[in-house]
């Protein structure tokens, strides 16, 4: 029965690791850079939610939009200010940096603005869960709630990347951006708009997150964001089915781990399969499928 | 080349003159040569070097301090702030200790060693005599061994790993965590509190996993058993479902929770969630769970703390310092106060003991108020007629308080 219970928790963290992934991945894929301030976004949306539900007292349907909104708009900036003006540097380890350097001051920024104590998070899910068999399975509102946005969103964003006139320049952009120009796909425009997208995942990603695990400081989503980058690359990074893959089994072998070998030794085994895997497989699960390439 | 060479030269030259210069005046005038004190230590020179230090004082006793104002522990550190600076006030405004006056320098280190040692420098730097701090074990240990170099007296109100006082310099007033394990386990038995018991523990943490290894030793003296221990580590500290589920699959009725209320909290939601309802027992790290902003109250109730200090106790010294701190600080003190405040009172004790002066040298100073803190026996908030061994560490008997709506209840 407890093994039903873990794989649900896994599947359910995972979904999270596979939500921040998206973000990576999609960045990775288009801009061929590695968003470093991805997660600290996570940490600007639970903020966001924070101050929207618990200090001034609004629905929390609200907050979500507003965090929503507000990690879309920080995304946007970021990418046109720090980002872009560096696009054409001679070293792509330029970009690198800065996001390290956007990375900390968001960290800073919000340790400035709301203090390092720790924040508990109400979580904006309002029904309390399934109990099945008996109540040996008990299945949180946060859980389904988490798995269901998980699916609606990897639904969602394939229909918009195979469907849509957007999506396919992203895919374009993502082939090959010179030729894509030439086409007269807007390159800087689609980009600003995979980091839009990216962000606003991010966003929920991290309203679920804080639902889930109520605590909330500027460093929470430092370890996710990790989490997750390790999920895009474990999927394959650059591909959106990948990052989905990757994301909800770290989750499960972080969840199973814990649970059947080393509660202290998760961390450590789950790195340990990331390198197995990128030794049998280096660019990742879904690497190869080149057509899926955001 | 040749130019460089020059300059160079000339530069090296000014140098040299500068730092013999610098040797000259050492010798002459005291107060020129703070800035190398610390270069100095241990070398033939140690009674000159002691002389140097005395410039801090005209009456006055300068006290350090040292905690996490901000950081996961900041309540820990603003705590012990805020009550030293009560202790401080309240012995001056009463004439203060043998017609000498406390001053205080409280410096923030988020509960890291190394921001600690840094903090400890800038004290220093001040003119820090004797140190009351650190607040958090991990960094207490890092600065206690500077100051055992330093040969400063150092007295910890919560620092609570075996090695925060190994020093013969370091004393401090909260029970070390082997004690505080043994105390729990003895607590737990004695009072029946639970026959299947789970621990959740920080296996990166020196604090909780000191006091777990204690627990699991003196549990085989009790009458109950441990069911399930599981780890966690600081970099996974979110996630508590599936050390929850053990528990719950062993059939634990009593969690055990040696940490800090950060990841506490944690678990008292996710429990919650998945309907798992047992009685938590925790040390001192749980204090601080009330005053976590947002955090439902609710989920604490019931909890049980290890604690030597309950607010609501209603002997005169604790409510005098209740509504002190209530006055100025709003809220109700946690066991962090109070022994912060015990030890402005521990070192004031063995002050007047030692007939120590403030123009005694940082070194002598810690020497006198060591040997006068095995003689003296001091009755605080956290304990009647504490008194110190050797080694540093108090004798006092343990309590425990537990949540009742959203305050601390003794039991």
């Amino acid at each position: 029965m407890s093994f039903i219970t873990y794989l649900i928790n896994g599947i359910s963290l995972g979904s999270v690791y596979a939500i921040i992934a998206l973000g990576y991945t999609m960045v990775y894929g288009i801009a061929k850079m590695l968003n470093f301030a991805h997660g600290d976004i996570i940490m600007v949306g639970g903020f966001t939610v924070f101050t929207i539900v618990t200090t001034l007292g609004l629905p929390p349907a609200l907050g979500i939009l507003a965090a929503v909104i507000i990690c879309t708009v920080l995304g946007l900036v970021i990418e046109k200010i720090a980002y872009r003006p560096l696009r054409k540097a001679a070293s792509p380890l330029a970009v690198l940096i800065t996001a390290i350097g956007v990375s900390y001051l968001l960290q800073n920024m919000a340790l400035l603005i709301f203090g390092a104590n720790t924040k508990s998070f109400t979580s904006v899910v309002n029904f309390s869960g399934l109990k099945l068999a008996d109540g040996r399975i008990n299945i949180t509102g946060e859980t389904i709630v988490t798995i269901l946005s998980c699916i609606i969103i990897m639904a969602g964003l394939t229909f918009f990347i195979n469907k849509t006139k957007a999506g396919q320049a992203m895919l374009a952009v993502s082939e090959d951006k010179g030729a894509a120009q030439l086409m007269g796909i807007n390159v800087n425009g689609t980009i600003a708009l995979t980091f839009a997208i990216g962000s606003a995942l991010a966003a929920i990603a991290g309203v679920l997150l804080c639902s889930a695990y109520p605590s909330l400081t500027p460093y929470t989503g430092a370890m996710p964001g990790i989490k997750a980058f390790v999920a895009a690359v474990f999927g394959g990074i650059g591909s959106v089915p990948g990052a989905m893959i990757g994301g909800i089994l770290l989750g499960v072998i972080e969840i199973f781990s814990r649970a059947y070998i080393s509660s202290q030794m998760a961390d450590a085994i789950v790195f340990g399969v990331l390198i197995i895997v990128l030794l049998v497989k280096p660019t990742g699960i879904l690497g190869r499928n080149i057509q899926e390439k955001v | 080349m040749k130019k460089f060479n020059k300059i160079f030269g000339v530069v090296l030259a000014s140098c040299m003159t500068l730092s013999l210069l610098a040797g000259c005046g050492g010798d002459n005038n005291t107060k020129e040569n703070q800035s190398g004190e610390s270069q100095n230590t241990g070398s033939q020179d140690d009674t000159q070097n002691a002389d140097n230090q005395t410039a801090g004082g005209e009456g006055v006793f300068k006290i350090g301090g040292i905690g996490p104002i901000t950081g996961n522990n900041a309540v820990y550190g603003q705590a012990v702030q805020n009550a030293m600076q009560i202790a401080i006030d309240e012995i001056n405004e009463a004439g203060g200790v043998n017609g000498y006056t406390f001053e205080m320098n409280f410096q923030d280190d988020e509960s890291d060693p190394e921001k600690s040692v840094n903090a400890y420098n800038n004290l220093k730097d001040w003119g820090m005599q004797l140190l009351v701090g650190t607040v958090t074990s991990g960094p207490c240990v890092a600065v206690a061994a500077e100051t055992n170099t330093d040969n400063m007296f150092q007295l910890t109100p919560s620092g609570s790993s075996v090695e925060c006082v190994e020093h013969p310099n370091a004393f401090r007033v909260c029970f070390s965590d082997p004690n505080q394990g043994f105390g729990a386990a003895k607590y737990i038995g004695e009072n029946s509190l639970g026959n299947k018991v789970a621990i959740i523990y920080d296996s990166s943490s020196i604090y909780s996993s000191g006091i777990y290894t204690k627990f699991t030793e003196e549990a085989a003296n009790q009458n109950f058993e441990i069911v399930s221990a599981e780890a966690f580590t600081a970099d996974n500290a979110t996630d508590f479902s599936v050390q929850l589920q053990k528990a719950k699959d062993a059939g634990a009725d009593l969690v055990f929770l040696p940490i800090y209320y950060t990841e506490a909290s944690l678990i008292l939601t996710q429990a919650n969630q998945m309907g798992y309802e047992p009685t938590f027992v925790g040390c001192d790290g749980l204090d601080g769970i009330l005053a976590v902003e947002n955090f439902d109250l609710a989920l604490a109730e019931d909890v049980i703390l290890l604690t030597p200090f309950a607010a609501d106790a209603t002997d005169d010294l604790t409510v005098s310092f209740v509504t002190k701190y209530q006055e100025k600080h709003g809220d109700i003190p946690n066991q962090f106060a109070a022994d912060a405040y015990d030890a402005v009172y521990i070192v004031k004790a063995a002050i007047e003991k030692s007939g120590a002066t403030p123009d005694m040298s940082v070194s002598d100073l810690c020497e006198a108020i060591k040997g006068a803190m095995t003689e003296i026996s001091v009755n605080g908030l956290t304990g009647e007629a504490i008194t110190w061994t050797e080694d540093g560490e108090p004798n006092k008997a343990p309590r425990a308080v537990v949540i009742k709506d959203g305050a601390y209840v003794a039991m």
